[in-house]
């Protein structure tokens, strides 16, 4: 039994068949019982009022923007070292979810900076490491949608994938290499301090588990449409030449 | 409904803004994945006679 027996499209399609719509569920359950308990059922913030409730969406769409192109580094890495056309649609489906994270993180992070900052955006370093990532998704989907060939589109996606993967670390790191920045440093950290207290912090895990849940979901719903779609394209293409 | 106080405003754009972009990314996954599926089974029918 090997991990690789997933780049076979058949074992794919078959093993993510009922594992999606599964995925799917507990993911907007997930998603729905976070965002209610934090919007509904948590205190103000002695400081912020009222806008800590914009952390349960502006952090784990924020997480899953940078993580959405390391799911892609990943896979596109597996796409040039071994050519297995699954890695490569995977890493083509999560593009667009990621470019929905990351403009909802820059969206709810600009709508809460106005009346903490006084301003909608500032040329922060953490801000624009995320909308120079946010260009590199754009960028990323109109190169695969620019070339007919899938190979040679899945090559230059990739190479681009790993320019972009620069910026990804920058969004995360950003806060740690300049201090001069308005973003505060990262909310959910592994040190000891507390950085959420903990009436805010668990239902922003479980908005985070949903977010997760709903991104793993829409990727592999969005790979199976890319098997399809792939797999229509030859059809069709068989077709042509019959006729 | 909390009391969302002097920032009712900002908190409801922020989840009215994020939640109408993830519903539009979920709808438009399940369309696509709904109309790319149907499209193979009419060629594979076509193929199959």
């Amino acid at each position: 039994m090997s991990i690789w027996q997933y780049a076979n499209p058949a074992k794919f399609m078959a093993t993510t068949r009922k594992l999606t719509r599964w995925l799917g569920i507990l993911a907007v359950v997930t998603l729905a019982v976070g965002l209610i308990w934090g919007f509904f059922l948590t205190p103000d913030d002695y400081r912020q009022g009222s806008t800590v409730k914009i952390i349960y969406l502006h952090v784990p769409s924020a997480l899953l923007a940078i993580n959405g192109w390391m799911t892609m580094l990943v896979a596109s890495l597996i796409w040039l070292v071994r050519r297995h056309h699954v890695s490569a649609l995977v890493a083509k489906a999560t593009a667009p979810v990621g470019a929905t994270m990351t403009i909802i993180a820059l969206f709810t992070g600009a709508v809460w900076g106005q009346p903490m900052w006084g301003t909608w955006w500032a040329w922060d370093p953490r801000l624009t490491s995320f909308l120079i990532l946010f260009l590199f998704y754009l960028g990323y989907m109109a190169l695969w949608a620019a070339i007919e060939d899938p190979d040679t589109a899945a090559d230059l996606t990739s190479v681009l994938c790993l320019v972009g993967s620069v910026f990804a670390v920058l969004s995360r790191y950003a806060v740690l290499f300049w201090n001069q920045g308005l973003h505060q440093g990262a909310s959910l950290s592994m040190d000891a301090e507390e950085n959420v207290s903990d009436v805010f912090y668990l239902p922003l895990l479980t908005a985070m588990a949903g977010f997760v849940l709903l991104f793993v979901a829409l990727v592999l719903l969005r790979t199976r449409t890319e098997i399809r779609a792939r797999r229509l394209h030859a059809l069709r293409l068989r077709e042509r030449m019959a006729a | 409904m909390p009391d969302l106080g002097k920032y009712a405003v900002e908190v409801l754009s922020a989840y009215a803004g994020g939640l109408a972009l993830l519903a539009l990314i979920g709808g438009q996954s399940l369309l696509r994945a709904r109309r790319v599926a149907r499209q193979l089974r009419q060629a594979e029918g076509r193929r199959d006679g």
